[in-house]
């Protein structure tokens, strides 16, 4: 397991005149979405030299989906099947006193409140594409820190291949887990080198603002070439662990979902389309992107494996 | 006419853009649904004429499978016009592949030739013909209720529900079933 290098962060000014240009700007290109590992190369301006020349299509631009549509269209069955219901329900979710459980083969277990987080990790703002499984997207400035610092805090062993994430359970706030139709809580999991990648983050927050109760509140996992319900929300416990972790969706509809669930147009699913999505906002169809776009940076992390299979 | 007020009630909620953040697929997915609760509708008037003896639901009957065909044409016309803007090289690699989706092609393509064929001249013409042409509709419902069922993603109690309903329209069309009904009709008449 290597480490991640510190060229690799996004140093602060990079982002933070990245942050002040986003802020200016309604429509930003593809290449600029926030991807660290490219931070060190100068970012292609909004219409790059290259675009006119090129005869392959460029993907359409990316823009920042609307608050209303992220804080408004869910998916978060603790609260409610029903996307446009969750934030109702979830409204008043007690998220403070909130504590995080760092266990398993780690040399440094330990529980943080929410607020030695939030103090401990500074946060950052990243801006990624997400892409649910159902077929529709967003693109979403995240507030967060990278996964890999808190992690590297714990101090893995070397025996640990995987984390382990899990949500909150709690019929009584989260009336969703009262159903049998699911084996609740809510887990999911990355291989460890997925969970050291700079793009994963621990997200506590999104548009500058905290986190509401429908998007996870007060931490959720962001893995952004991931279909979204990796993103685990309202995590209450983070586990370093040998074997692979059984997810919440790989339990219940094992041949449908898989283990890893990278974004590829090319790995169909029986009801919703992996090769296009409906950017929230728009209208009519994009093509997918494998690994959502992020392939330049992730892509190395699954050389060799065979993506149709290890879906 | 009551049966437009679906439609009416969709393009006022787009006017006043009330079909949430996805409301390509909310307006799908309400064209689908009405097509399906009329589609079991018409269904269940001809049980319904034999037990009451209403003539009036009989020309009902046409009017609800007429109105059927309607909405899953607007149903369709959406994902392939709105959705999919008539890209008919994403159409094939999002639909071909999707057993739901063929499913609610095929009870489409079925229900098509029953509304072309409503008429009372196209009755008279096709004889007994048309009657055996009109039980397509129970191939139809099938069709319609698989593709719903395979539609959803973990609940599957509404499409379950609507299968029941059909299991039982459909049984009662069985002879044994069909006699019953008209002896329980002769008798309340006496």
């Amino acid at each position: 397991m290597e480490g991640i290098k510190s060229s690799e962060i996004t140093p602060e000014h990079v982002y933070l005149s990245r942050r002040r240009f986003l802020a200016g700007a309604s429509t930003l290109a593809a290449g600029l979405l926030l991807d660290a590992c490219t931070a060190a190369a100068p970012a292609p301006a909004g219409g790059s030299p290259a675009a006119g020349t090129s005869d392959t299509v460029q993907p359409p631009a990316d823009v920042l989906t609307t608050y209303e549509a992220a804080t408004g269209y869910n998916n978060f069955y603790e609260f409610s099947l029903d996307k446009e219901n969750v934030g109702t329900v979830a409204q008043g979710f007690k998220t403070s006193p909130w504590t995080v459980q760092v266990d398993g083969l780690a040399d440094k277990s330990r529980t943080y409140g929410i607020d030695d987080l939030a103090k401990a990790f500074p946060s950052v703002e990243r801006i990624y594409r997400f892409r649910c499984v159902e077929g529709w997207s967003m693109v979403i400035p995240w507030l967060g820190f990278p996964l890999a610092s808190l992690l590297k805090e714990a101090e893995p062993q070397a025996k640990a291949k995987y984390v382990r994430f899990e949500t909150l359970f709690d019929p009584q706030q989260m009336p969703g887990q009262n159903s049998d139709m699911f084996a609740w809580p809510y887990v999911e999991g990355l291989r460890l080198d997925e969970a050291m990648h700079d793009l994963t983050i621990l997200s506590t927050g999104l548009y500058g603002k905290p986190a509401l109760p429908q998007n996870g509140a007060p931490l959720r996992l962001v893995v952004p070439w991931k279909y979204g319900f990796k993103s685990i929300k309202s995590v209450v416990k983070i586990t370093l662990t040998e074997e692979t972790p059984i997810s919440f969706w790989m339990a219940s509809a094992p041949d449908e979902y898989g283990f890893y669930a990278n974004v590829n147009p090319d790995v169909p699913h029986p009801r919703w389309s992996q090769a296009t999505e409906r950017r929230i906002g728009e209208s009519g169809r994009r093509r997918t992107l494998l690994f959502n776009g992020y392939a330049e940076q992730v892509a190395p992390l699954y050389a060799g494996l065979d993506l149709a299979k290890n879906f | 006419m009551g049966l437009l007020a679906p439609l009416l009630l969709l393009l006022s909620s787009a006017v006043q853009n009330q079909l949430g953040a996805n409301p390509i697929r909310e307006a799908t997915l309400r064209m689908g649904k009405v097509a399906l609760v009329l589609l079991v509708t018409t269904l269940a008037t001809s049980p319904a004429y034999q037990l009451l003896g209403l003539k009036a639901l009989l020309w009902f009957r046409r009017a609800l499978g007429l109105a059927t065909c309607f909405y899953a044409a607007a149903h369709l016309a959406i994902i392939v016009g709105l959705d999919y803007q008539f890209d008919l090289a994403l159409l094939r690699l999002d639909v071909l592949d999707k057993r739901y989706a063929l499913l609610g092609l095929g009870a489409f393509l079925l229900l098509l030739p029953l509304a072309l064929t409503s008429t009372g001249s196209w009755r008279q013409r096709l004889g007994p013909r048309w009657t055996m042409l009109h039980r397509l509709v129970y191939l139809a419902v099938l069709l319609d209720v698989g593709h719903y069922l395979w539609l959803v993603k973990g609940d599957v109690g509404q499409p379950l529900r609507y299968a029941a309903v059909v299991v039982f329209l459909l049984i009662l069309r069985l002879p044994f079933f069909r006699r019953a009904l008209g002896r329980w009709r002769s008798r309340q008449a006496n």
